[in-house]
């Protein structure tokens, strides 16, 4: 067994909430330079070209590059040969949070009850995601989430008989209705297969992937590929002023599922599309 | 965005708002106030109360966002708009106080839109996501109330050159709407 003190945990997860929210991927940054150069409206060509110049502002500055700091999101896999010391993990990455959020002058946008509505003041709690995997590391991805685009997110439970065509009509109609509201261009994440829960999370879970890698599966790559034109042919743009780039890319996970089912969920992300992982 | 720029120091008065129309790129300077969904829950339950609200809202422009807090030497942290819907169902009390204009992001609903025809306001949106850049045009920003709501707190802000685009106008033309359909194939 590898012992692993949790404070290391706590000391990556405070690193990484704070270079997430100030200096965006290369992968974001490379899509929309590319959008630039193929959008065919002057507004949303300009507007491209700002959001370019807030990343560098933002990363010049060491500010976050969106007031919306996001409710931290982590995947966590944990090696099974990794003995943890010293604490529990789950209070390791929220005190990580806790500490990023507050050194990072980022913004506490968490309440502590849906209802009652107090603001935690730090952040917290995060929302973590474990798997376990075989070996002797622990691999910690974090991605700040915004909640202008989560909020145009939705899930629908469709019918086997629905298929492909189905799937599909369903991500461009979410969307579609979303219009300017998430911030776009966006990244769409979907998840297919697996129970409500599963396809939920598959969706998140696609939009850690980097922009510009697809999906191994062929039948699920040309899907992301054909979403993605449909999308971009809706006229939204960015920011919704009009445009060809509503998206950045659509990125799909699928999952086996039950003879009865189709779920389908489809988690938007606004182009501040912030991911970091790293390995200990 | 970079073809017409228009310049208007607030306070926004009738005869500001009626000069703008959408798509109009406007660089807004002078005093504009915050304030977003729990700033305008408490808004709107002080108006029905018969209290006085924090601000004279006449003429005024509220900017829905909730900044990220300032570095030392910062005036503000990023500072970019929300998304203007949540808001929908507590603005049409403001217009009718005289709120002349809001900057934030995304879609309104109708009755919004119809209460900025019948009394008069303009929306603005500014580029969502990128605030960094908008806090450049922020010299200034002071909590005036409800300090408790931290992010959601009513600041007030010296602005200059802040830059918007007029998505809805006093007549209601929507720029979401017109200018999707150019785009759409």
């Amino acid at each position: 067994m590898r012992k692993l003190h949790v404070k290391e945990i706590t000391q990556a997860v405070k690193e990484m909430c704070i270079s997430a929210n100030y200096n965006l991927g290369k992968d974001v940054i490379d899509a929309f330079e590319k959008a630039k150069e193929n959008e065919e409206s002057p507004v949303g060509k300009e507007i491209i070209e700002n959001l370019i110049k807030n990343a560098q502002i933002a990363r010049y500055n060491q500010m976050p590059m969106c007031q919306d700091t996001g409710m931290a999101v982590l995947f966590v896999e944990l090696g099974q040969e990794v003995q943890l010391l010293d604490g529990n993990i789950t209070d390791a990455i929220n005190e990580g949070v806790r500490q990023g959020y507050s050194e990072g002058y980022l913004r506490k946008s968490v309440v502590s009850d849906p209802l009652i509505r107090k603001n935690t003041g730090d952040n917290t709690p995060a929302i973590i995601y474990y798997d376990i995997v075989p070996g002797d590391k622990v691999k910690i991805t974090i991605a700040p989430k915004g909640f202008g685009s989560e909020n145009m997110s939705k899930t629908k439970m469709l019918k086997p008989s629905d298929g492909i065509k189905g799937v599909e009509d369903f991500v461009v109609e979410v969307v579609s209705q979303a219009g300017p509201n998430p911030c776009p261009p966006i990244v769409v994440g979907v998840g297919i297969g697996g129970t409500l829960d599963k396809a939920a999370n598959m969706a998140k879970k696609a939009l850690i992937r980097p922009i510009g890698e697809h999906n191994e599966l062929q039948h699920i790559n040309e899907m992301e590929k054909r979403l993605l034109e449909r999308i971009n042919n809706l006229g939204i743009g960015p920011q919704g002023l009009g445009g060809i780039t509503t998206a950045l890319a659509v990125n799909i996970e699928v999952f086996a599922t039950h003879i009865a089912g189709l779920p389908v969920a489809v988690n938007i992300n606004c182009h501040a599309s912030r991911h970091e992982e790293r390995i200990i | 965005m970079s073809k017409n720029i228009k310049r208007i120091t607030t306070p926004l008065t009738e005869e500001k708002v009626k000069s703008l129309r959408a798509g109009d790129t406007v660089y807004i300077s002078g005093v504009i106030f915050t304030g977003r969904d729990a700033a305008h829950q408490r808004l709107i339950d002080s108006l029905k109360k018969g209290d006085k609200l924090p601000f004279d809202i006449k003429d005024q422009i509220i900017y829905y966002v909730g900044p990220a807090p300032a570095k030392p030497g910062q005036a503000i942290g990023s500072a970019g708009p929300t998304t203007s819907y949540r808001m929908d169902e507590l603005t049409v009390p403001l217009l009718e106080l005289g709120l002349n204009g809001m900057i934030g992001k995304g879609s309104r609903s109708k009755k919004v839109i119809e209460g900025m025809k019948k009394y008069g306001a303009i929306y603005f949106a500014a580029i969502g996501g990128a605030g960094a850049l908008i806090a450049d045009s922020i010299k200034k920003a002071e909590i005036i109330a409800y300090e408790d709501l931290g992010p959601e707190a009513i600041r007030k802000l010296e602005v200059m050159d802040f830059p918007v685009i007029v998505v809805i106008d006093s007549e209601g033309n929507n720029l979401y709407e017109t200018e999707r359909q150019k785009y759409k194939k």
